[in-house]
């Protein structure tokens, strides 16, 4: 039975004098270190390569997403550092609301094409559940942290939005607390509250997506001519382009029928 | 930086305005304004470009 | 680690196309992610303050008690009346505003908004009309007014109101004067009269936001009294923003709004919902259930086949075929070498 250093086995890193020791690895510390670096290596955390198959534009559409969000956030804090009348009485002001509107345009572009694409390569095979339930759940609480950005607009648009929404929200009996009349109370929740859920959110699916990878293609149809078992026959020995090893068909069984 | 936004106010501000009364589309019980008609037909136009455009990778193979 | 052990391989469960996937052993490529992600946010930004110089964002003013009673007095009296006799929209909301019976919305038993009752009490009499004019200074006739109706029995009260609401249906404004018709309404008229003064000179917009406080940020009380009056709706009319006009998804001007709330607004569109005293709750019902569906689409059988059925990732992954294709071209049908045989399901490993 292998010593526990209190790194995981095999990941080549010595014990050093501030981590690593043997004695410590009951700290929470040290497990909470050993289950991160065990569920995301550096490598795979930030890797360097993707397989083969990731190569079309559609798949850049979640990076856009996420640089859409930075702006969002960017020219919110902009916005926060000026007040909430700034951009009614300045020009500054209102190109800065501009900025933060349009970014917020193309932040649901991005994320409803980025959806449109995971769906139809049904990203979700493979223990990829998770990953596309993050994704839903961050475009829920998108919406509705761009629900609290209306209401806290502080002009007609936001007085006929709030006045409106009460009914929907207010027949759930979630208008007891969530009160969209109060100014106050929305734009805490849209600048506070609700970036903090979605970062959070947009976080671990970014997170999930490192940890199991870009979902593979479906396995190459057979109604080209040759059979799904010869497709995985002729692309096994395969050594790929790059030299980086072999290139085996996936196979759409592995019910252990002859390899 | 007011007087700035000002003269860029002035200089991209008028090429177009959307403060003006708002055009709407009419099919059977769907109204949609301009604006949004236009903003989800380009999603649809650039999902099909970003699945129809070649990408090529660096240093790899195409 | 073998993966031709029958038994250990039957011993998982079936593979199901739309559910599974073997995972990647084939060939990596550089990719720099880093570098994607800066590309990225540089060309938003650069498309962002495009959009923005262009066509920058709406700011229509918002409507104020006085400018809804300078441009439309007698709909203020209307309304004024409506909240003192305890009739307008605000009056019988019920909750969370106040607790008017058989207000709530239900489906079937189903009833959260009574299950949470009365959080922003709201006595549309006391808080619209009553209490404003009590902190009207150096005003002797409208406090009389005032005194006599709260201190008249409920009967009376009531008989004065319905007079002055059907009365005021034929109202005029001119010369700073709010006429109507002459009948018995005891003190109401002079108290409506005052209240439209009051709120024409600006001073009810800050009595009805500081009722319970200097700093007032919670506009509920101004809000749900402007929306009880038809100014507002007419203005929302005029922009395309009813709910009845899809305004759900809009944006004043020509300015794209929230495309993403297509399919929350269509319900309210259709049968039975866009005429159903029940109709929020049944649309939220609904929405909760597709966005139920939508997060475990991969659950549902039939669902998660749509992208293989509809085959859109043929062209989404053609390089890959083709490559594979190539392959197959190149090296025959021949049955391929031990070490290539298929693992099972495992974690994706990292070279």
């Amino acid at each position: 039975m292998a010593i526990d250093t209190g790194t995981p086995a095999g990941s080549g890193a010595p014990a050093e004098a501030s981590f690593g020791q043997p004695e410590d690895a009951h700290q929470l510390s040290a497990k909470l270190r050993n289950a991160a670096v065990e569920a995301l290596p550096p490598g795979r955390l930030m890797p360097d390569r993707q397989p083969a198959y990731v190569a079309s534009w559609i798949y850049v559409f979640g990076v856009i997403t996420i640089a859409a969000l930075s702006i969002v956030i960017l020219t919110g804090c902009v916005l926060a550092v000026m007040g909430p009348t700034w951009w009614h009485v300045s020009t500054t002001g209102l190109f800065v609301n501009s900025l933060h509107l349009w970014s917020v345009e193309v932040f649901f572009f991005a994320m409803v094409v980025h959806l449109w694409g995971k769906f139809f390569m049904a990203a979700w095979r493979g223990r990829r559940r998770a990953t596309w339930i993050t994704g839903v759940v961050s475009f829920m609480v998108s919406v509705g942290a761009a629900f609290t950005g209306y209401l806290s607009q502080q002009n007609f648009d936001s007085q006929w939005i709030s006045t409106q929404a009460k009914d929907g929200i207010n027949s759930t009996g979630a208008g007891a607390i969530f009160n969209v009349t109060n100014f106050g109370q929305m734009l805490m929740w849209h600048i506070v509250l609700l970036p903090l859920v979605v970062v959070l959110v947009v976080g671990i699916h970014v997170l999930l997506v490192r940890r199991r990878g870009v979902v593979p293609p479906f396995a190459d149809p057979p109604s080209s001519g040759g059979t799904a078992q010869a497709t995985a026959a002729a692309g096994a020995a395969t050594i790929g382009a790059d030299g980086t090893g072999p290139v085996p068909t996936p196979s759409p069984s592995s019910n252990g029928g002859p390899a | 930086m007011e007087q700035l936004s000002l003269v860029l106010v002035q200089l991209f501000g008028s090429v177009v305005d959307l403060n003006r009364p708002g055009h709407y589309l009419h099919w059977g019980f769907i109204q949609m304004s301009l604006a949004n008609a236009i903003v989800i037909g380009l999603m649809v136009v650039v999902f099909f470009a970003a699945i129809l455009i070649p990408f090529r990778r660096h240093g790899g193979k195409s | 680690m073998s993966g031709t052990d029958t038994a250990s391989v039957k011993r998982h469960r079936s593979f199901k196309p739309d559910r599974d996937v073997e995972e990647w052993h084939g060939a990596y490529a550089p990719y720099d992610l880093v570098k994607e992600f800066i590309i990225a946010f540089v060309v938003v930004a650069i498309l962002v303050v495009g959009l923005a110089a262009i066509l920058s964002s709406p700011d229509e003013t918002p409507v104020t008690v006085k400018s809804w009673s300078t441009s439309d007095p007698v709909d203020f009296a209307q309304t004024a009346i409506t909240e003192l006799d305890g009739t307008s929209g605000t009056a019988t909301y019920g909750p969370p505003y106040n607790s008017t019976a058989d207000a709530s919305q239900s489906i079937g038993f189903f009833s959260p908004e009574s299950w949470f009752g009365v959080h922003h009490p709201i006595d549309t009499a006391t808080d619209y009309v009553i209490d404003p004019l009590r902190t009207l200074p150096n005003s002797p006739e409208l406090q009389q007014a005032v005194d006599l109706y709260t201190a008249a029995p409920a009967a009376q009260q009531a008989k004065w109101t319905a007079a002055y609401e059907t009365a005021v249906a034929k109202a005029t404004y001119g010369d700073g004067t709010l006429t109507v018709p002459a009948g018995d309404y005891g003190p109401v008229g002079t108290m409506i009269a005052g209240l439209t003064s009051m709120a024409r000179s600006g001073a009810l917009d800050g009595a009805l936001l500081s009722s319970r406080q200097f700093y007032g940020t919670d506009y509920t009380k101004p809000l749900l009294f402007i929306a009880d009056g038809t100014y507002l709706a007419n203005l929302a009319q005029s922009q395309h923003l009813s709910g009845d006009q899809w305004g759900m998804m809009n944006e004043t001007g020509n300015f794209p709004g929230q495309a993403w709330l297509w399919l929350y607004t269509l319900w309210y569109q259709v049968p039975p919902m866009n005429s159903s005293s029940n109709g929020d709750l049944q649309v939220w019902a609904i929405m909760m259930g597709l966005t139920l569906l939508l997060a475990l689409v991969p659950f549902i059988p039939g669902l998660r086949s749509i992208p293989r059925w509809t085959r859109l990732y043929r062209l989404i992954w053609r390089q890959h075929y083709r490559e594979l294709a190539a392959e197959r071209d190149i090296h025959g049908k021949s049955p391929p070498p031990a070490a290539a045989e298929p693992r099972a399901p495992a974690a994706v490993s990292v070279h």
